[in-house]
């Protein structure tokens, strides 16, 4: 742990007795507190103005504002005990300002006249201290003023409003199931968030805008005393852009994995005393399960299990940043580079499709307006196989020839400055009408992989190995049995162009991705990937099991 | 407003126990000031500033705890800060694994944790520290991205049954990959320090792109195992899951003794006691440490004393919360800062020497665990991967991608290398044996 990170944690670490440790979102509140509301707009706007005059005064050729209230309520329980409730409230300013062609931000939660104004004027000297060792002066795409505007995710329920004792119900009640089955251990967690921004720019918006976030899920372990051995299965949940009317589960949204195989998705509702039902038995399931031959392999792959894929191997290099260079210390950079998108070589097959949005109502990239004040929008990025657009916000559109951003700019929190971030990217389902087990008939030796496991890719995003939560075998056409110690290996553009067949829009579903890393210092940002069950021929398949001594 | 003298902080630490109505109370004051730049393309790309300063209370009614922070330190929003926590406490679950709050701790004496010089970086610090990386890459027409964070602070705590505690704390961190231009070629270095004094930039670019240069034209050759030499930072890293970091953060007692970790024993109980790596392995924890001091109590207050977590190969002792120390009848031990790994004389290039065939690791990358079981674990090489051969580096070799658990790693020892500092540990370069590349990576 980073000294720094000791030091932020300090403060919770003493709420959190009791907890496991997760990362400080803020000042722990009580949980009436996230009912109140923040600022009135007009308030902002004023606050907003004092920062934009006093960034322009201090010589800044551009400033943005953002004045953010963050509420996060987490609850921890295990077996049958609350582990923890987490109730935080983050509140403040950041100020980002172009001086002298040069980025420099600052922030505050001292959110008042002078608290502002003094970290405008800091952002500015920041600026300019860094302008004297700049060399490539930043260049924005123009973008209009939208005045005074907002935006509300569309949800029904604010999780927020729900009783704890209800959450912390139904939270035992998952973990009561799972103990009834026979499970060694079984944790579960819900989060949420609720984001309220207020963003003012030099060029005349002022947007005010509520989001929502929300992430049930659970882990159950099984333990074989004898041998020793232990196994471990994951939640089928998907964190959403919704409110608590995710937890309320609907017939409707429920698709069912091929026959034989024990598997149940979830669309727009979750049915979480369901899915630990089998979790619970198919945790136990793997302790025994053959340990799987590596070979070459048909894959089919969920949309749970997909939507990782695609986000590592499709949403990240598509990320303009990391094209051009501006990750190459961290997060990295990209095989997808501008000269190799002009020899137009196939990313995959003619199966694939993928887009990227920032609209789709429920998932976790939906906004109307970007941190730095864009509309946002849905466009191509692969289509029929063939790369022709990557992510991109408005200081980098210049660079690939183009004029407006495509909305992708966001920040973790008020305090931390806003960069690129990976809208959401989905692969579209296949035209022609194709269930589940039409799919699954068609292979004759293969392997069904539901769940995300195990994901490393790496920093060029060209060699990746995935694992998941649940294998079966697939035989001449049919689930037979259940498989363990399954990893495959691929190279982005083999497996993409291996790409065979994907299912129709009745099984697309989207995976979300809650606490997606980049940048320096480091920030999460939450994005969500949609696919329908799809195969990947003769993809490379590892088997992972090793002895200690 | 952050950084608060040891007076100034228990003065508003003791304002606020008096405020309380609680059974126990225990009140955390902590500050922090930072700074950060950050380059790419040999030029500046963003940079940011913080200032933070936070009083958490935790409020106690039998077991039931409730905890509400503030930033203010008026009387009036102290006062506040308190009720709100006693509130929320009463409303609380009780906890079944309540711990009555620590009396009073003697920390130990002596941790050079802050820096004065480190607290007085300013924006011009920052630039003239990256400008220089910079400099030095445009000078070598090669193209650099990098990171220069620093900050300072303070971490202050009382409760009511007379615990005290305060410490000051400082740090610089910069790190730095270099690419060739044509992109067949990347090098990183990384280093950091309690004293900004000591940071320089410059050297470690020149490091980075030494490993740029060398690593075009890289050939590629077959996966499997190999000898290999892992360089520090192939060991522990503060931005990624690392193999060192990871078996270290797997010495947690409580997963042990449920059944659910390497260290699990067949039928029940753990493996403390028992010699698990090589004879040569030996890994401890001391927040005096002159190279790597650090904060001397635990976030629970627990004192961080210097102690053996394994001792020639044998693992001393196991870390957890005071419940499951109280529970397993334990040493209470709370999980250290920093790790020290024993090693020799030693530097990289004398590993290289004595190495017949083998692979010299730069750095690996995006380490995951794929089956806690056997702590194995998959990642990447990245940033300067070279074939040795009869004691010399003989040609830069692809990336690949390794399927393999620190346990077996720290089992298969040839030899251990020279101490570094990096991130707040002491890690030396290891040479290991039959380490397993799985497949190969066209990524450079």
């Amino acid at each position: 742990m980073k000294r720094r990170d000791f030091v932020g944690l300090t403060g919770l670490a003493t709420g959190a007795l009791f907890l496991p440790s997760f990362p400080s979102l803020g000042n722990t509140v009580d949980p009436l507190r996230l009912l109140e509301p923040g600022l009135d707009v007009a308030q902002k706007k004023r606050l907003a103005d004092v920062g934009l005059n006093a960034a322009k005064s201090a010589g800044a050729s551009y400033a943005d504002v953002r004045i953010g209230r963050y509420l996060n309520q987490s609850i921890f329980t295990r077996e049958k005990q609350v582990q923890g409730i987490s109730s935080t409230e983050s509140f403040g300013c950041g100020i980002r300002v172009i001086a002298n062609g040069t980025w420099g931000f600052a922030s505050t939660n001292n959110v008042t006249d002078a608290g502002i104004a003094k970290a405008a004027q800091l952002a500015v000297q920041i600026a300019k201290a860094n302008s004297k060792v700049q060399k490539e002066k930043v260049q924005l795409a123009p973008q209009r003023g939208y005045g005074e505007v907002s935006w509300k995710a569309p949800i029904q329920t604010n999780a927020f409003e729900v009783p704890i004792k209800d959450k912390v119900d139904l939270l035992l009640g998952v973990n009561a199931k799972a103990l009834d089955l026979g499970v060694s251990f079984v944790n579960s967690i819900l989060s949420q968030v609720n984001e309220q921004k207020y963003f003012a720019s030099t060029d005349g918006s002022y947007i005010d805008q509520d989001i929502h976030r929300i992430y049930p899920s659970f882990g159950v372990t099984a333990i074989d005393r004898a041998s020793g051995k232990f196994r471990s299965r994951q939640a089928l949940s998907s964190p959403v852009g919704m409110g608590y009317e995710y937890l309320t589960p609907k017939a409707a949204d429920k698709v069912a994995g091929p026959t034989g195989s024990d598997i149940i998705g979830y669309k727009n509702s979750y049915d979480m005393l369901e899915d630990v039902a089998a979790a619970a038995k198919q945790v136990k399931q793997k302790l025994t399960a053959k340990s799987v031959v590596p070979g070459k392999y048909d894959l089919v792959l969920d949309p749970h299990h997909l939507g990782l894929t695609i986000h590592e191997s499709v949403g990240h290099p598509l990320e303009l940043d990391r094209v051009l260079g501006y990750e190459a210390n961290y997060a990295g950079t990209s095989f997808a580079t501008l000269e190799w998108k002009a020899k137009g070589i196939p990313y995959g097959s003619k199966q694939v499709n993928i887009v990227a949005d920032k609209v789709t109502p429920g998932t976790l990239g939906a906004v109307g307006y970007d941190d730095e004040g864009v509309k946002t929008k849905r466009w191509d990025l692969i289509k029929e196989g063939r790369l022709v657009d990557y992510e991109k916000i408005r200081d980098q559109a210049h660079m690939v020839g183009q004029k407006e951003s495509d909305g992708c700019c966001y920040s973790q929190s008020w305090q931390d400055v806003q960069f690129q971030r990976m809208p959401n990217v989905s692969l579209q389902p296949g035209k022609d009408r194709l269930s589940v087990d039409e799919l699954v008939s068609k292979v004759d030796k293969g392997i069904y992989i539901a769940g995300n496991g195990s994901f490393s890719i790496d920093q060029q995003r060209y060699n990746f190995q995935f694992g998941g939560q649940v294998f079966y075998a697939i035989e001449k056409g049919k689930i037979t049995e259940m498989l363990e110690d399954v990893a495959y290996q691929a190279n982005t553009q083999e497996f993409w162009n291996s790409c065979a067949a994907t299912c129709d829009e009745r099984d697309f579903r989207f995976f979300g991705a809650f606490n997606d890393g980049k940048g320096q210092p480091s920030q999460s940002s939450a994005v969500s990937h949609g696919s329908a069950t799809t195969r990947f021929n003769g993809v490379n398949v590892i088997n992972t099991a090793r002895k200690l001594g | 407003m952050a950084i608060l003298s040891k007076d100034e902080a228990q003065t508003i630490l003791k304002k606020v126990l008096s405020f309380s109505t609680a059974d126990e109370c225990d009140a955390t004051l902590s500050g922090n000031v930072g700074g950060n730049v950050r380059s790419a393309r040999n030029s500046i790309s963003t940079a940011g500033a913080s200032d933070n300063t936070s009083l958490a209370v935790e409020s106690r009614f039998g077991r039931r705890a409730g905890t509400a922070t503030c930033n203010e330190f008026d009387d009036a929003t102290l006062r506040r800060c308190v009720q709100r926590a006693e509130e929320i406490a009463r409303l609380a679950p009780e906890s079944p694994e309540y711990m009555p709050l620590l009396g009073p701790q003697q920390y130990l004496d002596g941790s050079r944790s802050y820096v004065a010089a480190t607290a007085g970086i300013t924006p011009d610090y920052r630039a003239a520290q990256i400008g220089a990386s910079m400099a030095l890459c445009d000078q070598r027409k090669l193209s650099s991205a990098a990171f220069l964070d620093d900050s300072h602070g303070f971490v202050a705590k009382r409760n009511s049954k007379g615990l005290e505690a305060y410490q000051q704390v400082s740090n610089v961190t910069f790190s730095v990959t270099v690419r060739t231009p044509d992109g067949t070629g990347s090098g990183y270095a990384s280093g950091d320090y309690v004293d900004a004094a000591k940071m320089d930039a410059a050297r470690f670019t020149k490091i980075a792109a030494d490993k740029a240069s060398s690593s075009v034209k890289a050939r590629a050759i077959e996966p499997g195992k190999y000898t290999v030499i892992l360089e520090p930072n192939a060991l522990l890293s503060n931005v990624d899951t690392s193999l060192l970091g990871a078996l270290m953060g797997s010495l947690d007692a409580r997963n042990a003794d449920e059944g659910r970790s390497f260290l699990s024993k067949k039928g029940g109980g753990n493996n403390k006691g028992e010699k698990l790596f090589d004879e040569r392995v030996t890994i401890y924890s001391d927040p005096l440490n002159p190279e790597i001091s650090d904060l001397t109590f635990s976030g629970d207050g627990r004192p961080q004393q210097r102690t053996t977590w394994i001792e020639k190969g044998v693992v001393k002792n196991l870390y957890s919360s005071r419940f499951w120390a109280r529970k397993a009848g334990i040493p209470d031990l709370p999980r250290p800062n920093g790790w020290i790994m024993e090693g020799g004389t030693q530097s990289t290039a004398d590993l290289i020497k004595g190495t017949a065939k083998g692979i010299l690791v730069t750095r690996l990358w995006y380490i995951r665990p794929v089956d806690p079981q056997t702590l194995l674990f998959t990642g990447l090489t990245r940033d300067g991967t070279f074939y040795i051969e009869n004691g010399q580096i003989k040609f830069p070799v692809k990336n690949f991608r390794f399927n393999e658990s620190p346990v077996i790693m720290l089992n298969n020892l040839e030899a251990i290398g020279k101490p570094v500092r990096l991130n707040g540990n002491l890690v030396p370069p290891l040479k290991i044996r039959d380490f397993t590349f799985t497949s190969l990576s066209d990524a450079v």
